[in-house]
């Protein structure tokens, strides 16, 4: 499965070779935003992309309140093979649902909900939780940012909210805001949150390259936007409580993490 | 003391191999921690061969050649089942694309004769 995104370097494909020429020659003084795309969100295309494993009982509201709060965007949900109907579900509450036949993980859906917003011609792109955990009022918030830098990743412990972690993933994530906050000369506070939005050159770019390892949708993707030139910045948002279903952490999965956090790191460093 | 050279530069050489498969993408992370493993065995054996013979001693087997022997046999037994595995999850998924186009196939087809109908009448 692999083998498609990895065909050639880096620098021959089409959509690298693409968007490094600008962005290569001089990282800082490049305007993040092209001519065409005015600060303000009503002249833009905004999609929301949702990466959904069965999260029927969540995902009716979330969809409700964004149609509610941003009438302007689109929503698109990423049903990963549920076994609960969340794709219906998505359908019922006004959504565009794609449904994998298998699950392929949050990195694998992510990366066909590019391919949808690249094939589309959405200017914008922004992956929500289907779980109710990211505040669609902060949507607007991400999208002034981008007329700053290509990604923006809404981050908890940055001041807002309540959001908590400890143990062995907290030494992780504050090793990744570390090293990655180093790349981006800017302070990253929360490098493994699911709440971003991307502009139009970083859609062409995920549409094509987007790692699927755990760990990796979100460091890996972050390690290669800086090293091609594009600015990154956060927003600092606030968490709320899951709507249904478990929370993912367990305390033994926690030094697991840590491992994988620092590999992933690594690689992401030393690749190209 | 030969031994020790050509084990140790055959492992380095084959752990320098496995790292360029994954920095540039070849090779998925979850094979390569396997086989990284491996080349840092081979390694230290390479280096400390008498490790091997104490260790050989403490588990209660005559030697460490036997010991190598046995731990090799096990490991590619392993891996076989493993690749097995792999194979068989790959097969299922084929099979669920394979069927996905057939009910995609019979849906365009309906569709385009209730085209045609519509256009005829
Ligand atoms: N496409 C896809 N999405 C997934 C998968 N696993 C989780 N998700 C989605 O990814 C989003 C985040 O998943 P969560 O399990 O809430 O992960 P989290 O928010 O980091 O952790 P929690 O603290 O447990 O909420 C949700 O929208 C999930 O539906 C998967 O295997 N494939
Ligand atoms: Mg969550």
């Amino acid at each position: 499965m692999t083998e498609t995104l990895s065909v050639g370097e880096p620098g021959t494909g089409t959509h690298a070779a693409a968007s490094d020429g600008p962005a290569a020659s001089d990282p800082a003084a490049r305007p993040a935003a092209a001519p065409a795309e005015q600060p303000g969100t009503s002249t833009r295309r905004v999609l929301i992309i949702m990466p959904a494993w069965n999260e029927a009982e969540s995902i009716g509201g979330v969809i409700a309140e964004i149609e509610d709060a941003l009438p302007f965007v689109d929503v698109l949900v990423v049903d990963d093979g549920s076994t609960d109907g969340t794709a219906a579900v998505a359908h019922q509450a006004g959504a565009v649902a794609l449904k994998l036949p298998y699950n392929l993980g949050v990195g694998g859906a992510m990366r066909l909900g590019y391919k949808y917003a690249r094939d589309n011609d959405y200017d914008v792109a922004i992956q929500v939780d289907a779980d109710g955990q990211h505040d669609p009022g902060y949507v607007p918030k991400l999208i002034d940012a981008l007329s700053q830098s290509a990604l923006v990743i809404g981050a908890r412990f940055a001041g807002e909210g309540d959001y908590q972690v400890r143990g062995p993933r907290r030494w992780a994530m504050t090793m990744l805001s570390w090293v990655l906050s180093k790349l981006a000369h800017t302070r990253l506070t929360d490098t493994t949150s699911g709440f971003r939005a991307c502009n139009r050159e970083l859609i062409s770019l995920f549409a094509e390259w987007y790692p699927v390892e755990y760990l990796g949708d979100t460091v890996e993707t972050l390690v290669r936007t800086l090293r091609l030139g594009y600015r990154v910045n956060q927003i600092p948002v606030a968490m709320r409580r899951r709507q249904s279903g478990t929370p993912s952490q367990s305390p033994l999965k926690a030094m697991l993490y840590l491992g994988r956090a620092f590999l992933t790191l690594f690689l992401a460093l030393v690749r190209r | 003391m030969n031994l020790t050279i050509l084990t140790g530069a055959t492992a380095l050489l084959f752990l320098g191999f496995i790292f360029e498969l994954v920095r540039r993408r070849r090779l998925r992370e979850k094979y390569a921690v396997l086989w990284i493993f491996v080349g840092v065995i081979v390694l230290g054996l390479g280096l400390y061969p008498r490790a091997l013979n104490r260790v050989a001693i403490a588990v209660g087997v005559a030697n460490g050649v036997s010991l190598v022997l046995f731990f090799g046999v096990m490991f590619l037994l392993l891996v076989c089942l493993h690749l097995s595995w792999e194979a068989s999850r790959l097969e299922d998924e084929t099979r669920v694309l394979a069927e996905e186009v057939a009910l995609l196939r019979l849906r365009m087809d309906e569709q385009s004769e209730r085209t045609e109908e519509r256009s005829a009448s």
